[in-house]
């Protein structure tokens, strides 16, 4: 670990001008200090924002959601408002990581999780993300985890976040802020894709912090779910997974969000299904009709190809546990 | 002599230092409070294959706290003799660390930091630039081309194939596996003048690690000393002396301060051995009513380019069935990797995952239960070597097993069960695991006041030897387990043999249980001459000792406690060596069996494979603690889960690398994993094996899981995958 300098501040205020000045939050750090002590990260100077009042779940007057970027993974994943309205979060945080890891690691990191991608965090790999310029160890090696949508040349590595999933199925919103002012990006705007410069994996602006997610309402009466496929059954990144939230009324599906996770570049939302799902009847034809376009425009990989089919079969199960009747 | 009664033999005891692990006050290799220690950490090479070009210290020194790097360039000449004899290294020329710019593996060691602290010495570690003339390393055991084979002929089994009415022709894969012990590996080394004292985590502190120092560094063994008296695992990743060991003696020579070297869990996958990957020909010839008529067994195993590891992976296709005609070609195929090592039930694993792979296969093609199968070539004899089974209840397990597991029930068609998205299925495979044991002494001291004390020079890496040889001494000796207290993993102990191959019970516990009879014996020949003991004049033959006491066996009226015996004729102790030797020559063929029966669910839209229950039936003798043993075969369960199912190390190709070495992306199995394991031992005990009649379990029970997997999920879903693991994209 390169050594650094910690700072604990005790409002936005000092965390933004501390960041103004240079350096890197750090919240849970379950993230961040596992890639400091590779090297893989080496900010020069840390500040911790953990005293920060970032911890409330509250609900917005529109029927939705505002979860604190310093919520805990544990705490969303037990709090009865999101078990209740939203169980694709809660079962997306409960399928992640560890008990200990989900204690510390809070909703803002978990966004911002970085990639898996073993080369990734391998200094002697070639990395563009890590070091840009030095090519993709990854596209020609070995990429049995890696993605097959959203790809690039440079970068092929997936994003490992199973709340990000949820998140992009229910459009949720990212606050932000700087010293200029607050702002809000869409989760599916915020995270970026690796095109030519997969070091820029999101839309965070220099010194500029997030303060809470929020989800919107779903029309209701909504069923939701999620559904991560993995070798082992715990403790495992997913190969392939479903966030699946279905509105029906009198029997019809009127309202569709789909999205997987483990396949792409970034959190992949499903548009193409959602409009296949949209005014059908549940039906097991439903599920295989609108799953059957799920990895349109995948290019798999030398050790990834099963995921095309696995990811077409996750979302196809998931919307048979999330819808049948 | 009277036989003593057992007592604490056969009892489900505690571990005797349960509670020192539970709260965290065992030492291991890095915890022992050493003073003025100096911090290692390894710098290890980036290329798989060719020379050192330079390496540039000066970032890395300028850190504050660092006190040096040692490397190729700087580090002084060693004596490095050629492995003794007995020596576990393989054939070949092992690693010489910092002797030459020589690199043979992604990960070799090319430098040491040592620096005032752990944080300072890993920092500086990543700024020594190391520069190299690279070379591309050959790493595919799939290309790559093997070594002479060795060989094993009985009778012409090419020749019986041809006219055999079933002829079965199967390649199987297995991958590399990684012990992964809780505990990493780590050594602590200061010298006292001239004299080298090592803490180190190691299975065997005195032919191995001590007599490997003692050769790296051109010492004698008396000058050479090591202490392990707690492992966390191993399961044979430190039945070695690895290169690291001896950079942490050559660095604290260098600094003349202590030195403790602690790897990464990264440099495990490459600083220490594994289960080497297997390509796996089997061809098999039977009889319609599924008697094996021949076997041909085409083995490659990768290997190193300067050791040749070998395992006894050509044993099970010579012994378990009878099989006339056998023809082995076993090739390793030397790959710039480093050297693989012995991983629990070394060779058995591998050999019997396809031994009984193929028996299935072969049940299925010509329509019988594959328990039925086993049984038509059960041999009355072990086929290899003519000799008589000491004891041999293969089928009793199978028999005890079908019951208790419901085999009756079972739907022969494969698919044919379904429970959700789960088809379900059953398997079964056989285990077995040579009784293997070595030469062993245990020193035995019974005090004045009544307690006892044992030394021997074993180490225990967590089957709980401690306990069982409490348990051997006590009854031995006639006092309560908790009066006996057993000392460990120390070179100046009486010798031992490694802590591995299912040897120690064998072996260790046999020195013990003589050390003890010796003792008792001389107590009671004290007593009978001791005219104001209650047994003077006995015949010391007719004394037997319970709760301390000497009495009579057949009158416990007349005893004596070896306190006061020991007190009143002013003897502070009553000592003697125990001792092992194995007959010279066996008359019996010995080996521990087992049956192995496991239910599995597939979700196959998915891919996924689900362990839900699984039983071990086994042969394995006397059995000391039914609690440690069903322990021991928990973890082998849970072992051969992950070799099944999940455990693969994985080589990038192009430069040698492994890039799955972290627990994260090297599957184990986890909790969610494991369903109820049933272990079941057979009552008894195999005294042509050794004085106390154990066969040994903690190999066995690893052996024949992931076969039973395997033929398990052929059975539930009609698909039989011959590479492990079976994982998703083979299922779906």
């Amino acid at each position: 670990m390169q050594p650094f300098d910690y700072l604990k501040v005790g409002s936005q205020a000092a965390a933004l001008e501390a960041a103004r000045r240079g350096g890197r939050f750090i919240a849970g750090g379950t993230c961040l200090v596992d890639l400091m002590r590779e090297e893989v990260e080496r900010p020069a100077t840390l500040i911790d924002i953990s005293a920060l009042q970032m911890r409330e779940i509250v609900a917005t007057g529109r029927g939705g959601l505002r979860i604190g970027a310093l919520v805990t993974m544990a705490a969303a994943a037990a709090d009865p408002h999101i078990r209740t309205s939203y169980p694709l979060i809660s079962e997306a945080l409960e399928l992640s990581a560890s008990a200990q890891l989900r204690n510390m690691a809070t909703i803002g990191g978990n966004v911002l999780q970085r990639t898996r991608c073993t080369y990734f965090r391998d200094l002697s790999a070639a990395c563009n993300k890590r070091a840009p310029g030095s090519g993709c160890a990854a596209r020609e090696g070995y990429n049995r985890s890696h993605a097959i949508l959203g790809t690039s040349a440079e970068c092929v590595a997936t994003h490992p976040s199973d709340l990000a999933v949820a998140l992009a199925a229910l459009d949720a919103v990212i606050h932000l802020v700087s010293g200029s002012g607050s702002r809000r990006v869409a989760i599916t705007d915020f995270l970026i894709r690796p095109g030519s410069a997969p070091e820029r994996e999101h839309a965070l602006r220099d010194a500029e912090l997030i303060t809470a997610v929020e989800v919107p309402a779903l029309p209701r009466p909504v069923r939701s779910g999620y559904l991560k496929v993995r070798d082992r059954q715990s403790y495992e990144f997913a190969l392939a997974s479903a966030a699946v939230a279905l509105a029906t009324r009198d029997g019809v599906i009127r309202a569709a969000r789909v999205a997987a996770g483990g396949v792409g570049t970034v959190p992949w939302r499903l548009h193409a299904v959602e409009q296949r799902l949209v005014g059908g009847w549940p039906s097991a034809q439903l599920w295989r009709f609108a799953a059957e376009c799920a990895a349109d425009g995948a290019e798999p990989l030398r050790h990834n190809a099963f995921k095309v089919d696995l990811l077409r079969r996750t979302v196809e199960r998931q919307l048979r546990i999330v819808g049948q009747p | 002599m009277s036989t003593q009664p057992e007592v604490a033999v056969g009892r489900p005891h505690e571990r005797v230092d349960g509670r020192l692990k539970v709260t965290g006050r065992a030492t291991y290799a890095a915890d022992h409070a050493i003073d003025d220690v100096v911090f290692a950490v390894l710098v290890d090479s980036s290329i798989g294959r060719g020379r050192i070009s330079s390496i540039d210290t000066a970032a890395a020194e300028e850190e504050p706290g660092v006190l040096g790097v040692l490397g190729h360039h700087n580090a002084p000449t060693l004596p490095y003799e050629d492995n003794a004899d007995g020596s576990y290294n393989p054939p070949g020329r092992r690693l010489r660390v910092f002797q030459d710019d020589q690199v043979h593996f992604f990960g070799q060691p090319v430098a040491v930091v040592l620096a005032e602290s752990l944080e300072a010495a890993q920092h500086a570690a990543h700024l020594v630039e190391v520069t190299y003339h690279v070379e591309r390393p050959s790493t595919d055991l799939s290309t790559a081309i093997g070594a002479e084979p060795v060989t094993y002929v009985r009778g012409d089994a090419e020749a019986a194939l041809d006219p055999a009415p079933v002829r079965l022709d199967l390649t199987y894969g297995l991958a590399r596996n990684h012990h992964n012990p809780m505990e990493p590996h780590a050594t602590i080394a200061r010298w006292d003048r001239g004299r080298l004292t090592v803490w180190d985590k190691t299975q065997w502190v005195g032919d191995g690690t001590q007599r490997e120092l003692a050769t790296v560094f051109g010492l004698s063994t008396d000058d050479v000393h090591i202490v392990s008296p707690c492992i966390g695992g191993a399961f044979g990743s430190a039945l070695r002396c690895w290169p690291h060991v001896a950079v942490a003696a050559l660095a604290a020579r260098e600094t003349g301060r202590a030195v403790k070297l602690v790897m990464a869990r990264r440099q495990l996958y490459f600083g220490v051995g594994y289960r080497p990957a297997y390509e796996y020909r089997l061809r098999l010839g039977a009889h319609r009513d599924g008697r094996l008529i021949g076997a041909l067994h085409d083995i490659r195993a990768e290997t190193s380019s300067y050791e040749t590891f070998t395992e006894e992976v050509m044993v099970p296709g010579q012994m378990l069935y009878r099989t006339p005609a056998v023809h082995q070609v076993y090739r390793t195929v030397p790959l710039d990797v480093n050297t693989p090592t012995y991983m629990r039930g070394p060779g058995y694993v591998s050999a019997v995952h396809v031994l009984e792979t193929a028996l299935d296969e072969l049940a299925h093609e010509i329509g019988i239960d594959p328990i039925e199968l086993r049984a038509r070539n059960e041999p009355v004899a072990d086929p290899a070597t003519g000799l008589p089974f000491s004891t041999r209840r293969l089928q009793e397990c199978f028999t005890i097993g079908a019951r208790v597991f419901g085999w009756a029930d079972r739907d022969p068609e494969p698919g044919s069960t379904r429970d959700g998205d789960q088809l379900v299925g059953t398997g079964v495979a056989a285990a077995v695991y040579n009784t293997a044991r070595t030469g062993a002494r245990a020193a035995v001291r019974v005090r004045a006041d009544g307690t006892a004390v044992i030394q021997t020079a074993t180490t225990d890496m967590g089957p709980g030897t401690a306990t069982a040889l409490t348990q051997v001494a006590a009854d031995e000796l006639g006092l309560d387990m908790h009066d006996v207290t057993v000392h460990l993993g120390d070179s100046d102990l009486p010798q031992a043999p490694p802590h591995g191959a299912s040897t120690t019970m064998a072996s260790v516990g046999s020195a013990v249980h003589d050390g003890a009879h010796r003792v008792r014996r001389s107590a009671a020949e004290l007593a009978v001459g001791d005219p104001c003991s209650p047994l003077h004049g006995a015949d010391p033959t007719d004394v037997v000792a319970t709760g301390g006491r000497l009495h009579l066996a057949r009158d416990p009226r007349r005893n004596d406690s070896y306190q006061a015996l020991l007190t009143r004729n002013g003897r502070a102790w009553l000592e003697a060596t125990g001792l092992y030797t194995p007959p010279a020559e066996e008359t019996r063929s010995m080996h521990a069996y087992g049956a192995i029966f496991v239910e599995v669910g597939v979700d196959h839209r998915l891919g996924l494979i689900r362990i839900r229950r699984m039983l071990g039936v086994y042969d394995a003798g006397r059995i000391i603690n039914p609690r440690l043993a069903e322990s021991q075969a928990i973890g082998g369960m849970v072992g051969g889960i992950g070799t099944a199912l999940l455990e693969h190390t994985v080589t990038d190709h192009r430069d040698g690398r492994i890039v799955n070495p972290n627990l994260a992306d090297y599957l184990v199995p986890v909790n969610a994993d494991v369903p109820n394991l049933t272990a079941i031992f057979l009552d008894g005990r195999d005294d042509h094996a050794d004085p106390i009649g154990v066969k040994g379990i903690g190999e066995v029970v690893q052996i024949g899981i992931a076969p039973a997997i395997a033929n398990a999920v052929f059975h539930a879903t009609g698909r039989r995958v011959r590479t492990l693991p079976i994982t998703i994209e083979a299922m779906i």
